[in-house]
């Protein structure tokens, strides 16, 4: 990912920054310029729950080169305690820990950290609660 | 009343331990373990490194104090495994607790004490009158060298501790740092591993300081080893801080609960300030803490604290140390724990 995209990311790859239609309340994830429900078009920044439930899950054996030593490592849609739905990585996650209705915790890891002279990026991950 | 308003420990899932260190080397893993009091150590995740673990400690250390992280007027980091040579791990930190961007800023270093260097400044800000509330947090992926003494207790973690006038859960009483030119543990600009000077560790560097600054702020503060429920001495092996505590006079009780090294390892930064953590998660209003950190090169930061009734309120906002040394940990064996922390060559992507 190129600096400028992703210094542009960072409050909804951080902090979770949905955006929320003024007119209508439909809440959107990553945040939109214009709302997919009532086509509004102005959108108040909100923080999304970190709580959420695993809807479907798959486990990546042949990831892509930068991901080759996390294998075999799980990809989630998670659906958070809002109906908001994101697919992330479910970190620290032995493939038989995550099944359909695990619940889950959104935390920060970092995302990629090759090729070794770029910018580490960071952002979300899902982590089963215990 | 300045003190700590909120903490948080974080505390990585997976582990390798002693035996399996011992068993690639041909060493002996029973001289080993009763040698460093260690059964096993912390590894950080492929995906975990200073900054993930910072952001972990402070989200927590955010939830106990209940404040509005904007509130928040400095950030200091102490590690000696910062991720950039050049970027401070501070600036990503603030952006994923939502601190600033009206926010002072800056990385620490100091071998094992660089984490109460951060709580210490912070403290120092708050105490000035410069600003509301000030987080410090000491946190670490600590290299060792394959086959060093090292490898068996360099290991992963950390602490975030926001100090401030207001809801404050644990008064620091007094502060006290010791610090000399002794060097017994470096690493040089572009080494990988750090290197270390063997047992010149130990009494002209780890206990000469630990001892003086420990003694130091007792004199300081008029207070004697009786009276003090806990007591947390850096951690780089089991045996280090036990005799260091026994040398000053504390009994086995008041040392147990901070001494999390034996299923932790030794954190760098993280190590005593994890200590301290452990014992805020139980100690009762009115208990007396005393913490003293060791970074080699070398140097001792002390400080004395007291819980406040607020503290039990806090207590169970977050997982606590001991939960998380406990919970549902993920057994590395040699060659994966190697994979994890980049000590293998790969092809470049």
């Amino acid at each position: 990912m190129i600096t400028p995209r992703y210094h542009r990311e960072i409050p909804q790859r951080y902090r979770l920054e949905g955006g929320k239609c003024t007119q209508c309340g439909e809440v959107h994830f990553p945040p939109r310029a214009v709302c997919r429900k009532c086509g509004g078009r102005e959108m108040e920044t909100v923080d999304l729950p970190r709580r959420g439930k695993v809807l479907t899950h798959t486990t990546i054996w042949i990831p892509p080169a930068q991901f080759e030593s996390q294998k075999p490592y799980v990809v989630a849609v998670v659906e958070l305690e809002n109906g908001v739905r994101l697919t992330c990585m479910v970190a620290d996650a032995p493939p038989d820990e995550v099944k359909i209705g695990t619940e889950v915790e959104i935390i920060f890891r970092k995302l990629q950290s090759d090729p070794r002279w770029e910018v580490l990026q960071y952002g979300y991950k899902a982590k089963v609660v215990g | 009343m300045i003190g700590i308003v909120g903490y948080g420990s974080y505390v990585p899932r997976y582990r390798i331990k002693a035996d399996d260190i011992a068993n690639q080397w041909g060493a002996d893993a029973e001289s080993f373990k009763k040698g460093l009091l260690l059964e096993e150590k912390t590894v950080p995740g492929p995906d975990e490194d200073t900054i993930t673990i910072s952001v972990a400690a402070g989200r927590d250390a955010l939830k106990r104090a209940g404040i509005d992280p904007k509130e928040i007027g400095s950030c200091y980091i102490g590690s000696e495994s910062h991720p950039y040579a050049v970027k401070p791990s501070g600036t990503i930190v603030i952006e994923a607790l939502g601190i600033g961007p009206e926010v002072h800023v800056a990385d620490f270093e100091f071998a094992c004490k660089a984490g109460t260097e951060a709580m210490y400044v912070a403290y120092s800000h708050v105490k000035s009158g410069e600003m509301k509330y000030a987080l410090g947090i000491g946190a670490d992926t600590s290299q060792g060298a394959p086959g060093d003494a090292l490898e068996y207790t360099a290991s992963a973690g950390g602490s975030a501790f926001i100090m401030g006038k207001e809801k404050v859960a644990a008064e620091i009483l007094h502060t006290y740092s010791y610090t000399s030119d002794t060097p017994d543990f470096w690493r040089r600009e572009g080494e990988f591993y750090p290197r270390h000077a063997g047992r010149f560790t130990g009494e002209p560097a780890y206990f000469e300081h630990v001892l003086s600054s420990a003694r130091g702020i007792l004199e300081l503060s008029g207070l004697k080893p009786e009276d003090f429920r806990f007591a947390v001495f850096h951690m780089p092996n089991g045996k280090f801080p036990l005799r260091a505590g026994k040398a000053l006079g504390f009994k086995k009780e008041q040392l147990e609960q901070g001494w999390v090294v034996n299923l932790m390892g030794n954190t760098y930064s993280g190590s005593s300030p994890t200590g301290l953590a452990s014992c805020l998660d139980v100690a009762k209003p009115g208990d007396l803490m005393l913490i003293t950190s060791f970074g080699s090169g070398a140097g001792s930061d002390s400080f004395i604290l007291r819980a406040t009734d607020r503290l039990p309120e806090i207590q169970g906002l977050a997982p606590k140390v001991r939960d998380q040394l406990a919970d549902r940990r993920i057994h590395l064996d040699y060659g994966k724990y190697v994979a994890y922390r980049g000590k293998i060559r790969m092809n470049e992507i």
